[in-house]
C-alpha cells in the first residue's frame, strides 16, 4: 500500500512538476546563446516565472518519493514501474500544454516506456 | 529548412548533456541510499534519514549531477517539445548497457537487450517527428 502510494507520488509528482517546468520555460523564450553569460540571464528569467516555481514542489515531492522507494525495493522494481510516467507525461503534453502527438511519437513512448521496463528488469 | 536542422542539432546536444548528468546523479543517489539504508516512517526515523542525507558526501555528488540535468533539462524544453524531450531522454537506458558490455565486460540477458532495442526504436521514431509543435517565446528581452 505504500509502495503503490509513493510510485504514484513519483509519478504524478514527476509529470505534473515537468508539465508545470515546461510551460515556464516556453513562457520564458530560449536563450539566445548557450554561453554563460546569456544562460545566466535565461536561469535569472527562468526563477521568476510562477510556472517554474509550481513545477518545483512537485519535482521535489517526486524526488522525496524516489528517495524512499530506492530505499525500500530494487532499482530493478523502481525504475520500470516510474516508466508509466512516459505514457502520463504524454497525455499531459497533449491535453495540457496542446503538444501535436502524431502516431509515430505516440508509438515511440509507448516502446520506450516498455523498453525502459524490459531493461530494469534485467 | 536550416532552422529545422540547427533545432534538431542544439535538441540532440542538450538532450545527451541530459543523460549523461542524469545518469551519474541516479547512481549516485542509488549509492548514497544504499549506504543510508531503509528509510522508516516515523518522526525519528525520517530525521534520521534527512540528517544522513544532508550529511553525505555521495549524495551532494549526485546532487551536482542533477542540477547539470535540471539546467539542460530547463534549456532544451525552452524551445522543444516536452513530448518530445522526454522519451528521447530515455536513451541513457540504452547507453547504459552498451557502456557495461563495452567497458565492464558485464553479461546482458537476452530480455535486457529486447529493452536497449525497443528504447532505441522508440527513440528513432520520436526523433523524427518534428521537435516543436507549440509556439514558443523568442528570446524575452527581443
Amino acid at each position: 500500500m505504500h509502495v503503490a502510494l509513493f510510485l504514484s507520488f513519483l509519478i504524478f509528482g514527476s509529470t505534473g512538476g515537468e508539465i508545470a517546468i515546461t510551460r515556464g520555460m516556453k513562457a520564458t523564450g530560449e536563450p539566445e546563446r548557450l554561453r554563460p553569460k546569456e544562460m545566466l540571464q535565461f536561469l535569472g528569467r527562468a526563477l521568476c516565472n510562477g510556472w517554474f516555481w509550481a513545477g518545483v514542489p512537485l519535482m521535489a515531492l517526486s524526488f522525496y518519493a524516489l528517495l524512499v522507494l530506492l530505499s525500500w525495493e530494487p532499482i530493478s522494481f523502481v525504475i520500470p514501474a516510474s516508466a508509466l510516467s512516459y505514457v502520463v507525461g504524454t497525455f499531459g503534453a497533449k491535453y495540457i500544454l496542446g503538444e501535436e502527438v502524431s502516431t509515430a511519437r505516440w508509438a515511440g513512448v509507448v516502446l520506450v516506456c516498455a523498453g525502459v521496463a524490459l531493461v530494469a528488469l534485467g | 529548412m536550416a532552422t529545422e536542422g540547427r533545432l534538431r542539432v542544439k535538441t540532440l546536444v542538450m538532450v545527451c548533456a541530459m543523460v549523461v548528468c542524469a545518469n551519474a546523479g541516479d547512481l549516485m543517489l542509488k549509492r548514497a541510499m544504499l549506504q543510508i539504508g531503509a528509510v522508516q516512517l516515523s518522526e525519528p526515523g525520517i530525521a534520521h534519514a534527512f540528517r544522513m542525507t544532508v550529511s553525505s558526501g555521495t549524495l551532494w555528488v549526485g546532487i551536482f549531477f542533477l542540477c547539470g540535468f535540471m539546467l539542460s533539462y530547463m534549456t532544451v524544453l525552452s524551445w522543444a517539445d516536452y513530448s518530445y524531450v522526454m522519451p528521447a531522454g530515455a536513451f541513457g537506458y540504452a547507453l547504459l548497457t552498451f557502456f557495461a558490455v563495452v567497458f565492464l565486460h558485464e553479461a546482458v540477458s537476452p530480455r535486457r537487450w529486447v529493452g536497449v532495442v525497443l528504447i532505441c526504436v522508440g527513440v528513432l521514431l520520436v526523433g523524427q517527428t518534428k521537435p516543436r509543435t507549440t509556439p514558443v517565446a523568442r528570446e524575452a528581452l527581443a
